[in-house]
């Protein structure tokens, strides 16, 4: 007994001293004190308190659930123990920090040890603030237990009550631009909702508490929906989608109008990334082939339109960008066969490194004094025309300058609605190669490469396919891309796009089209729409990576043959299903 | 008429010889069995007929047809299929989904068909769905569609192995030990399934097996390697009393030939 007692205080004080590194580490790359600056709710708690607590709050809940397999009747103690023993822990650590940093200046080697930091640390009362510090550990840590502790019904709320109100708060100046734009009263309310840069106090109470009860009401609700929805008739059910669907287009179609030109130009990037992950969705997702250097695709898409379109000294043609476009897709699709053909004997890791030096040498052969006749170089290809929508509008006209008939698309709000539509269409395109004999030969070699070719499948034709679609969407993406920037240079072309692109896709789910979505939005829009995310971008993914391979390898929405498998081991007996496969819950 | 004649096939990795000088012959609408120790080169073989390994000499043909120098698919076309010692599904693909994957070679719109989604290719994959869900109910997995390949049991992962490559509609079906880890009872299912697939699809069937009581039960014809060489072939009342046999599979000087056979026939 006194053995199992010490090994969950020996597990609390490991994640408690974890905890505190983390913590630490996050005061020690500056990322507290430049969240610091910002409020989550208005003169209350800054972000980077919020960060602090959340290690708190964390270590507590991992420590107490760790707890979770003690016998019944002491479970309740130990977890609440352990809570609070981690929580202290991690709190212990940075009064630590506070402490040494009192006597040491340890800004000799860590720049960010500053008094700022120490003052949001101990919340302006010098040294002897540090001993707040653990308190506020302690209750962090309680209160993470208490989320273990607590039943369903009442952690739900809660927990999505600050979710949600967290997640407001961040995007701020999204929502308040929104609200203010709307005039009256909803501008009114967004005065008394938002301060400055984050929820004022009432905001907070207000959001946390409608958001809390409409997750109590809904979980009495959810069943009775649910039922009634699957008892509708078959036409019912399809009315509901298409209002749903019509739903979704309004929003869409109004994003822009409501939100401004700049976060139009964030959904325009995010819609690109969106054709790129498409189309890398199907080289890796589907077929299995990593491919490290598919910026090179998004670089010939944009050369294409950009030397067909451009009044620039470079412009070889000055067609219309409607015109452009196809042939941009074309031209990427052929350098897909291109890279594909002495790639194809290439497996695993090999050929990533292969894919890598492509993009490297099509990057680098654009900005090479050797081709800058061509391509101009490090100076780049300017001048590239908008596209113009016109009715009409003649599709090989070469006079110069080209006058625009009818409705020119320049600004980001009218290019998001070519890179939506794109976007849109790439996505259907992509469900039907899915769900077609084509797509069932990618998986078979994702799976099994020696068995699809046993089964009678054409190794190097449907590789090369695999490669020459994925480029389809990538040159797609940078046709645009040419357009809405108005100028390309070899330089935006870098080895960080593919590698962003690679990321986007596992973080949204491999092999999962509404995955590439919302790995999209997450990890292009937010850092985007987030000026403190995008300080630290490159941390943020590297955590967001290794969180989701540790607790969610499948991505945030996983393919739907996933999703489909858990809905019927439901419905199957468990005698049925091989025992072996059997997961614990988490 | 034999469907698949081999010459003289010899195949090495590095200084090994794997398969040495072998001649072979399958009758059609046989039951051919190969056996042997382990490393006897079995398993080398299939995959050489199949051709994922390309043979050193010698030459293997099909309905007369030569195909030692033929890729993989190329020979499935032609109407040869195979499973696995290890069974090697698709494993993060559904059961239907598996054996779509083998009905490739049947379907024929291309992606932009598919894009399209036209009527033509909307039948393709109405036929093809009806036959998939057909193969699943000739192994009994009927139902069981939908779920995951790794998610069946081991006895239902082994037909559906099996469905997948009927699928590919093969003249020569070839099974690598399809009763391994099996229990008696399964063992003896498919021992019966395997008749059927000879009898009611008239599929010519070669099969490496550990399993003697299976082995004796089916073959009509029994080859037997050891080291890469044939060093016996005929009906199995010919390969039990063969002191050759005998000497490979219990080793040189297990006592007089007749305890030795009594051993054989005790183990089977």
């Amino acid at each position: 007994m006194l053995k199992g007692k010490d090994s969950f205080v020996g597990m609390a004080i490991r994640i408690g001293l974890l905890g505190g590194a983390i913590a630490l580490f996050l005061c020690l790359v500056g990322m507290v004190e430049i969240f610091g600056k910002r409020f989550l709710i208005e003169k209350v708690v800054t972000l980077g308190h919020a960060l602090l607590l959340l290690s708190g709050l964390g270590v507590g809940f991992v420590a107490a659930r760790r707890t979770l397999n003690l016998s019944t009747e002491r479970r309740p103690l130990a977890s609440t123990l352990a809570g609070i023993i981690a929580g202290t822990l991690t709190g212990a650590v940075l009064a630590a920090l506070v402490l040494i940093g009192d006597r040491l200046d340890l800004r000799a080697v860590f720049l960010t040890a500053s008094p700022g930091l120490y003052s949001m640390l101990t919340m302006g009362r010098g040294v002897g603030g540090a001993w707040i510090l653990i308190g506020i550990g302690a209750l962090t840590g309680l209160a993470g237990a208490a989320f273990v502790l607590l039943p369903d019904r009442l952690r739900q709320p809660i927990q999505q009550g600050l979710l949600i109100s967290s997640l407001i708060s961040l995007f701020t100046g999204l929502i308040g631009v929104i609200m203010t734009n709307q005039g009256g009263a909803v501008a009114k309310a967004e005065n008394f909702l938002f301060g400055s840069t984050g929820l004022s106090l009432n905001g907070a109470i207000i959001v946390f508490s409608v958001v809390a009860a409409w997750s109590l009401l809904w979980s009495y609700l959810a069943g009775p929906v649910k039922l009634g929805v699957d008892r509708l008739p078959k036409a019912g059910k399809l009315t509901l989608r298409v209002l749903l669907l019509l739903l979704l287009v309004y929003v869409l179609y109004r994003l822009p109008f409501v939100s401004g030109p700049f976060v139009s130009l964030v959904l325009v990037t995010i819609s690109l990334y969106i054709l790129m992950g498409l189309g890398l969705n199907i080289t890796l997702g589907f077929a299995g082939l990593l491919d490290l250097g598919f910026v090179a695709f998004y670089a010939i898409g944009a050369y294409t339109v950009g030397l067909l379109t451009s009044y620039g000294q470079y412009g070889l043609q000055h067609i219309s960008f409607w015109a452009a476009v196809p042939i941009a897709v074309l031209v990427a699709m052929f350098a897909g066969a291109f890279l594909g053909l002495p790639v194809l004997g290439i497996r695993g890791d090999y050929l990533a490194i292969a894919t890598l030096g492509f993009g490297e040498i099509v990057r680098i052969l654009a900005g090479s004094d050797f081709l800058a006749k061509y391509f101009g170089g490090p100076q780049g290809v300017i001048g590239i025309q908008k596209p113009c929508l016109g009715f009409l509008e003649p599709f090989l006209k070469v006079d110069v300058p080209r006058v625009c008939d009818g409705t020119l698309l320049g600004t980001p709000v009218e290019i998001y609605f070519v890179a939506i539509v794109s976007a849109i269409v790439a996505a259907f395109v992509a469900t039907r190669l899915r769900d077609s004999r084509l797509g069932r030969a990618w998986m078979a070699i994702r799976e099994d490469e020696d068995v699809a070719e046993a089964l009678g499948i054409n190794l190097i034709q449907t590789k090369l396919l695999a490669y020459i679609l994925g480029a389809a969407f990538a040159g797609l993406g940078g046709a645009i891309f040419a357009t809405l920037v108005g100028s390309i240079f070899a330089s935006s072309m870098q080895l960080i796009v593919s590698i962003n692109v690679v990321s986007l896709i596992i973080v949204g789910g491999m092999g999962s089209i509404p995955g590439v979505i919302v790995g999209a939005i997450a990890l292009i829009g937010l850092p985007e729409l987030l000026r403190e995310v995008s300080e630290y971008r490159f941390l943020f993914y590297g955590a967001a990576l290794i969180t989701m391979m540790l607790s969610k390898p499948g991505g945030l929405w996983p393919s739907t043959i996933t999703l489909r498998e858990l809905h019927l081991e439901a419905a199957v007996p468990e005698t049925e299903t091989a025992p072996a496969n059997k997961k614990p819950k988490a | 008429m034999s469907i698949l004649t081999a010459r003289k096939v010899t195949k090495r990795f590095g200084g090994l010889v794997a398969v040495s000088s072998f001649d072979f012959d399958i009758p059609e609408h046989s039951i051919v069995s190969i056996i042997g120790p382990n490393g006897a080169g079995k398993t080398t073989f299939f995959n050489c007929i199949t051709g994922f390994g390309k043979i050193d000499e010698g030459e293997i043909a099909f309905n007369g047809t030569r195909i030692h120098r033929l890729r993989p698919d190329q020979i499935t076309h032609l109407g040869i299929s195979r499973t696995y010692q290890n069974i090697r599904l698709f494993a993060d693909m559904s059961a239907l989904e598996n054996i779509l994957v083998g009905q490739h070679i049947f379907l024929h719109s291309s992606w932009m068909s598919a894009v399209l989604r036209t009527p033509g290719t909307r039948k393709e994959e109405r036929t093809a769905l009806d036959e998939a869900r057909r193969l699943l109910s000739f192994v009994e997995l009927g139902g069981k569609g939908d779920l995951l390949a790794r998610n069946l049991p081991y006895g239902a992962q082994r037909r559906l192995e099996i469905a997948r490559a009927l699928a590919t509609r093969p003249t020569l079906l070839l099974l690598d030990e399809p009763t391994a880890g099996m229990n008696p009872r399964e063992t003896g299912d498919l021992t019966g399934f395997i008749h059927r697939l000879r009898d009611e699809l008239g599929i010519t069937i070669l099969l490496i097996e550990h399993h003697m009581r299976v082995v004796m039960d089916i073959s009509e014809r029994i080859t037997v390697l050891d080291y890469g060489e044939k060093i016996a072939e005929g009906t199995p009342a010919e390969i039990q009393s063969n002191p050759r046999v005998i000497e490979a599979y219990l080793g040189r000087g297990a006592g007089t030939e007749r305890t030795a056979t009594t051993r054989v026939q005790a183990a089977t």
